[in-house]
């Protein structure tokens, strides 16, 4: 169960626009306006504009980023002062599968995720080689980082999230660099895990599958329901305010 | 993102007794050997080093040709500073120079080829764990070793990216068009890297 508590997340404005106030202080920029929900279903879509605010809001979720003011919980931990245990409960993937694979190869990346367990070098190694042999990628498991494709790089970073058996997944567009055939395999496997998995993703058609979708915009929720309720509701507000159209 | 074969930081899996050799010894070894190649003035034993590490690195079972190309490639890097020396000092001090120098990068890249980077942290973090007891973090002093490991290859793929970038602009002799997007790119790197080592718990 994973709950926001009037969560906001401010950042005070640029010396500039406080320059151009001649003196009185700007306002904080607001990135996400106080929020308070409960997000206890299984599967939970996030989707929204770029820099609405969706990405931020999915970090609230482990702790990466604070709230300014409320709280966030998960499990009745605390992201502020239970951050440790929050991310212990928690597996978050980003969109750039580079920046989130760490180590050489995919079996020490993996391994490395076991390094705060108590098992031995041997148990880790068996335990990482079996996770890589579910996700397909035992083949791989000594080979270079850098030689694996963008779909075998996420693969490797959800594996390497998933060993740890987090009780939440949160990703954050995920398949957005992939290919059509890596993204359905990705949001395949996604749909099948037994964890709560949130979701942000630009990619409408599976949103609309959710149980749940919020729509972010300008930092704030204005509509959570139904996944194909939700996606009608972004689309109308994508019709309503178009891009200015430039020469 | 071109892949790269340097010297250092990358794993070459196989079973030789090099390979199976327990990582801290190697460690000792490589650190026992530039020393002494280091500190003993010899030119034969200089020669010794190299064509030790060669052998090392022949039967650990390593793919010849990338191994002669870190050798070319060390060799041409060192030779201008093998040049001033010979100016300053002589044929001889030169000569063994260089090969002290290659002695100890070849077999640094023998070290890195035949041992995971999971098992030298894992010996680093042994090896440092006395000083704990000072403040010292041997756990995270073997995590900054296994990322600079990572890092390598990824700096040398970004700084291709963003060349192949400012050449495609048409500005490929314009140092600032590729010295800057890759610092730039550099410092996002470790961004991103530190949120995903906080969001991984490490």
């Amino acid at each position: 169960m994973i709950a926001f508590d009037a969560a906001a997340v401010t950042v005070p404005a640029p010396a500039e626009a406080t320059a151009r106030q001649r003196g009185a202080v700007a306002p904080d920029t607001v990135i996400i306006a106080p929020t308070t929900l409960l997000l206890a279903d299984r599967r939970v879509a996030v989707i929204g504009a770029n820099g609405s605010g969706k990405s931020t809001l999915a970090r609230m979720i482990n702790g990466l980023t604070l709230p300014t003011t409320g709280a966030v919980t998960v499990a009745g931990l605390d992201t502020r002062s239970q951050g440790e245990q929050v991310r212990q409960k928690v597996g978050f993937i980003f969109a750039d599968a580079d920046a989130q694979v760490i180590m050489p190869t995919p079996l020490e990346d993996v391994m490395l995720s076991l390094r705060r367990s108590d098992l031995s070098a041997r148990q880790r190694s068996a335990r990482a080689l079996d996770v890589l042999g579910r996700f397909g990628l035992a083949d791989l498991a000594s080979v270079p980082v850098q030689a694996l494709s963008g779909g075998q790089k996420q693969l490797l970073a959800i594996a390497g999230v998933l060993v740890t058996e987090p009780d939440v997944l949160v990703c954050d567009e995920p398949t957005t660099r992939l290919d059509l055939r890596w993204r359905l395999a990705v949001d395949r496997l996604l749909a099948g895990l037994p964890q709560q998995v949130i979701l942000v993703t630009h990619d409408l058609g599976v949103a609309a599958e959710f149980d749940r979708c919020l729509v972010v915009d300008h930092g704030v929720v204005i509509h959570d329901s139904s996944g194909s309720a939700s996606v009608g509701a972004y689309r109308e507000l994508a019709a309503a305010h178009p891009l200015p159209e430039r020469a | 993102m071109r892949g790269w074969t340097g010297p250092l930081g990358l794993y070459v899996p196989g079973e030789s007794w090099v390979h199976r050799s327990p990582s801290g010894v190697k460690l000792l070894l490589l650190l026992g050997a530039t020393a002494v190649v280091a500190t003993v003035p010899s030119l034969p034993l200089a020669l010794g080093g190299v064509m030790t590490a060669v052998l090392l690195a022949w039967s650990a079972g390593l793919p010849a040709k990338p191994q002669l190309r870190t050798l070319r490639r060390v060799l041409l890097s060192l030779a201008p500073w093998g040049a001033i020396v010979w100016w300053q000092r002589g044929g001889d001090e030169a000569v063994e120079l260089v090969f002290d120098l290659a002695t100890a990068l070849l077999l640094a890249a023998v070290l890195t080829a035949t041992t995971r980077a999971d098992a030298l942290a894992d010996s680093l973090t042994r090896a440092c764990r006395p000083l704990d007891r000072w403040g010292f973090s041997s756990e995270r002093f073997a995590l900054m070793v296994a990322l600079m490991l990572r890092a390598i290859p990824v700096l040398f793929a970004t700084f291709s990216d963003v060349q192949e970038a400012a050449r495609a602009r048409g500005l490929g002799r314009s140092p600032q068009a590729y010295l800057v997007p890759f610092a730039l790119r550099t410092v996002g790197r470790a961004q991103t890297t530190g949120d995903a080592l906080t969001a991984r718990g490490l």
